[in-house]
């Protein structure tokens, strides 16, 4: 089997009865055995929930009767949604035994649609982090070299959809966590409009900036993992009510006339040069194929970095406060209550997650809020007034995804060299807007790069056209790492 | 020295919603340990809440009815603290925008005369569980905690300091929790803690401008607690003051055992909340119409009906205050007026009567009594064409009670009609007079007063069931004839 087959290119196989899900499942399940020991890219493998439900959408295609474009894909979920029987761990010791009673509205639409979960996947412990070094439990390696990140916090679904682990995957992305791993492994990811995809039942990093969003080989398998994931949920009181259209539909209707903003701050000094270089010559081609291309300026941008290690880490002290050892997850016994919620979470919390956690408490405590998070609340505002501004006059903004690629496991211990990682893709997760990372090259030691696009509200599908004229006029997607 | 007293008064009430503020699990209370709970209000990873619209109708309408301005956009905000009994580790509330601000309620002030107590603002919440010990809370080797209660809709009305007593503190009370119930939003049961209070309190040089140091009272679960505790923290205050101490602020626990306040924690422990809006709720926009329609369903209120009762009925402004203590209470009446309408003689029965079985503010054993207004007319109606007597009436309304039946069903069924027959009652007075000599005698030697024990005589031996007046009457003639 050809491990790298997008979704599309499978199902159209499933209906012909060329192959079945099973058979393309264990498939999946047989390398996961053979290869995730290396790659790290899975925290769960539910092998009897995944044959189970290949052998129902076995019998659905032998019927004629797939349920949706997704009906028998194998598919890596990132461990921060809730599956109900299933552990979800978040990639922390404190959910490490945790079995939610519930499914996440986007798993319960994933099975709905028919679609495979080979396996809960690896993340950094509550998706904060660049690099899935912070899992709990083990890094994830990136398939094109084993050395080096596949970028996170996400990179579990990533690694595994690069890797040839698994079709298709969903991650979340909260400052970049999509998009970043997407570009370090050579994949498409988008992250959609802020409220486009339910959050119920996504373990919360920070509620006013975390999305769902797909992992996918190619621009229309993107575009079919969102459609299924995306809509209204009556229990997010944060997602839209607006109709989905079918995202494959204007895919080839190509970038003729549209008119693409190219930021001066996103081309910054210190910025890898092979990609600056990969990105302005995917400029070029976008502009060869009918686009035209116009300078905008985000002026915001520099500080939106700043203002998101203000506003993450408040919500994040927030939402992360519920774990105490009292109800669920890990519990360390203690002499008293608070002796014991203590012990529990010092031992439950990683490094990072403590970090955030007290620079959090710090923000939102009395006689600081204002020059804190009252400020940052201010800068957000800006960064999304830039937003507005630049759409008023293009119709996508094009820049690069990252400011370097992949880099080596431990290479940025400082914490702040790693939050730098994410200063391009920030600004879409302050503001709500979509966007997408696309292949876009290579760099010479062979490592890919991302190429980000980024649209209006809503507008998914315009950023999804543009990423799928490019992708046709090009061959990087093609491009597969050889992992054995 | 002499001190001014200022008080205001947080109250917190639970609405009674059928689901609660954030999910859609019951909200009623009594159900056996965590039966009432889904991964929402467990706080669980990943669940988000969604805002019961009724909670939200029911605090416009509270809004409403004490004037306060209704915010057309309000929004939540979490307070942090850590506490088992709080799922999530932070409370949803409201904090820099809530709900509605600035309004008033009208208080009988102990003096006589009533007057405005400000309302500062009112705001939806969330509630918290339950911890139970086991032992007590020092010797309790394991704490269980029980979640029915967790997420239950609060609603938070803060007064402004501007009650002068503790008395008008308990009266406070009293009116506020008259209006929640005549509104349906709360079942007033201060002893299940659907309605609680806490009281901040402060003492000032008489005539001062200056406000001084307040200190936080918690745990008032009655209004005689609230009086008692408050005149406690009074007088407390002021004897610290008069030995020229200063006051500290903190909050402090009411002991209704042993009948003090003690210190909980000082303001150097007090909690820093973290308060900051909820990113996991949207702004609440109320629009116009969706006010004007609750504000066109706003009932006749507690004061209101009260002046009605008076004007109306011509009652006396104590029965006219008995009557309207709840709504259901005053329906009951005023459905029975129509039905007989001697407006004091229904009143006597109701507060005299019908009260000793049902509690007045009780809206729904009044509602769904079986001694409904048309039964209770009915028995008037019984005295009232002397069928029966007042007296063998009150056997009737306990029969009633007991069984539920129409008056007039019973008093066949059992034979209670007044015996108003001549010739029968003729018999027993000959028979009274026969054997009740000393009786006649003492009549006759000029002591009228001696007729009353023949009469008595009477109707024990008729078993209640002679018509009194005719009895007296035939009495008498008997008497003076013979």
């Amino acid at each position: 089997m050809d491990a790298h087959r997008p979704i599309h290119e499978l199902t159209a196989a499933f209906r012909r009865g060329e192959t079945t899900p099973s058979a393309v499942t264990e498939a999946f399940l047989a390398r996961i055995e053979k290869l995730d020991s290396k790659l790290g890219a899975y925290i769960t493998v539910t092998r009897d929930h995944a044959r189970a439900a290949a052998a129902a959408a076995d019998a659905r295609y032998r019927d004629g009767r797939p349920r949706s474009p997704l009906d028998g894909a194998p598919l890596a979920i990132k461990d921060v949604l809730c599956t109900r029987g299933i552990t979800t761990t978040c990639g922390s010791r404190i959910l490490e035994k945790f079995v939610p009673p519930y499914d996440a509205t986007i798993v319960t639409r994933l099975a709905q649609a028919g679609a495979i979960m080979l396996g809960k996947a690896n993340m950094d412990e509550f998706a904060m982090g660049s690099s899935t070094e912070h899992s709990a439990f083990y890094p994830t390696r990136n398939p094109w070299d084993l050395a080096r990140v596949p970028g996170g916090s996400s990179g579990g679904p990533a690694a595994a959809v690069a890797g040839g682990l698994a079709a298709g995957g969903y991650g979340t992305d909260t400052g970049g966590s999509i998009r970043q791993p997407a570009a370090f492994c050579g994949l498409v990811g988008l992250k959609p409009t802020y409220g486009r995809i339910s959050r119920y039942g996504l373990v919360a990093f920070a509620s006013s900036l975390d999305h769902i969003g797909p992992f996918g080989l190619d621009v229309t398998d993107t575009a079919l993992l969102l459609g299924v994931a995306a809509g209204h949920d009556p229990l997010d009181a944060t997602s839209i009510d607006a109709p989905v259209p079918d995202y494959t539909a204007d895919l080839a209707r190509g970038v003729r006339g549209l008119r693409l903003g190219v930021p001066d701050e996103y081309f910054i000094e210190g910025m890898d040069p092979e990609i600056e270089a990969a990105v302005r010559a995917a400029i070029e081609t976008l502009q060869s194929l009918g686009g035209t291309v116009e300078r905008v300026s985000l002026p915001a941008t520099p500080h939106a970095l700043a203002t998101y290690y203000v506003i993450g880490p408040a919500e994040a002290s927030s939402n992360l406060a519920r774990y105490d050892g009292v109800k669920y997850g890990l519990r360390v016994p203690g002499r008293d209550l608070i002796d014991m919620e203590s012990r529990t979470r010092a031992a439950g919390f990683g490094a990072e997650v403590k970090r955030r956690i007290m620079l959090g408490t710090y923000v939102l405590s009395a006689g600081y809020y204002d020059a804190y998070y009252g400020q940052a609340q201010k800068v957000r505002t800006l960064v999304r007034r830039d937003f507005d501004a630049a759409f008023a006059r293009v119709d996508l903004i094009v820049a690069p995804t990252t400011p370097n690629v992949a880099f080596r496991h431990g290479e940025k211990a400082d914490p702040v060299q790693m939050y730098l990682n994410d200063v391009f893709t920030i600004p879409a997760d302050m503001s709500g807007v979509p966007a997408v990372s696309v292949p876009c090259g290579f760099t010479k030691a062979g490592l890919p790069i991302g190429l980000q696009l980024i649209g209006k509200t809503l507008d998914e599908a315009t950023v999804l056209r543009a990423a799928y004229a490019y992708e046709q006029a090009t061959d990087w997607h093609r491009r597969r790492p050889d992992l054995q | 020295m002499s001190y001014d007293v200022v008080i205001g008064l947080e109250v917190h009430a639970q609405l009674t919603t059928r689901t609660k503020m954030f999910c859609g699990c019951p909200a009623t209370f009594g159900a056996p340990p965590n039966t009432q709970t889904c991964p929402i209000c467990q706080g669980m990873p990943g669940t988000l809440p969604v805002i019961n619209r009724r909670a939200v109708e029911y605090g416009v309408r509270t809004a409403l009815a004490f004037s306060c301005r209704i915010n057309p956009a309000c929004r939540f905000a979490r307070k942090h603290y850590y506490y088992p009994d709080m799922p999530k580790n932070f409370q949803i509330s409201q904090y820099e925008e809530p709900l509605a601000e600035d309004g008033w309620l009208e208080v009988d002030v102990p003096t006589g005369g009533t007057r405005r107590i400000g309302i500062q603002r009112l705001h939806l919440e969330e509630d918290v569980g339950k911890l139970v010990h086991e032992g007590t809370l020092e010797s309790a080797q394991a704490s269980l905690v029980d979640y029915n209660r967790a997420g239950v809709p609060l609603m938070e009305t803060v007064s402004r300091p501007e009650i002068r007593s503790p008395e008008e503190a308990a009266a406070y009370l009293r009116a506020f929790r008259a209006v929640l119930i005549y509104l349906g939003v709360n079942d007033g049961n201060m002893e299940e803690g659907s309605l609680r209070c806490d009281a901040n309190v402060s003492l000032k040089p008489a005539g001062a401008r200056e406000l001084g140091t307040k200190v936080e009272i918690k745990n008032l679960n009655s209004f005689r607690n609230v009086q008692r505790a408050l005149e406690f923290e009074v007088k407390r205050q002021a004897e610290a003051l008069d030995r020229g101490e200063r006051i500290v602020q903190e909050t402090r626990l009411w002991d209704a055992d042993h009948g003090y306040t003690r210190s909980m924690r000082s303001k150097e422990f007090a909690h820093d909340y973290r308060y900051f809006p909820e990113p996991d709720l949207v702004p609440l926009k109320l629009d116009a119409a969706f006010v004007e329609r609750i504000a066109g369903e706003l009932p006749e209120l507690p004061r209101a009906r009260r002046g009605r009762f008076t004007a109306e009925f011509g009652l006396p402004a104590y029965d006219a205050g008995i009557l309207t203590q709840s709504r259901a209470l005053a329906d009951y009446y005023e459905t029975a007026v129509r039905a007989f309408p001697q407006p004091k003689v229904v009143s006597n029965w109701v507060m005299s009567e019908l009260l000793r079985v049902l509690p007045g503010d009780d809206e729904r054993a009044i509602a769904e009594t079986r001694l409904t207004p048309a039964r209770l007319a009915g028995l008037l109606r019984l005295i009232e064409d002397g069928t029966i007597s007042g007296k063998i009436a009150k056997t009737v309304f306990e029969k009633m009670v007991e069984t539920g039946d129409e008056a007039s069903a019973i008093v066949r069924r059992e034979g209670l009609t007044q015996v108003a027959d001549a010739g029968a009652l003729e018999a027993l007075v000959d028979a009274a007079i026969a054997g009740n000599q000393r009786a006649v005698e003492d009549f006759r030697g000029g002591k009228t007063a001696a007729a009353k024990a023949i009469v008595g005589h009477v109707m024990k031996a008729s078993g209640g069931k002679a018509n009194p007046a005719m009895v007296s009457r035939l009495v008498e003639q008997k008497l003076t004839k013979s």
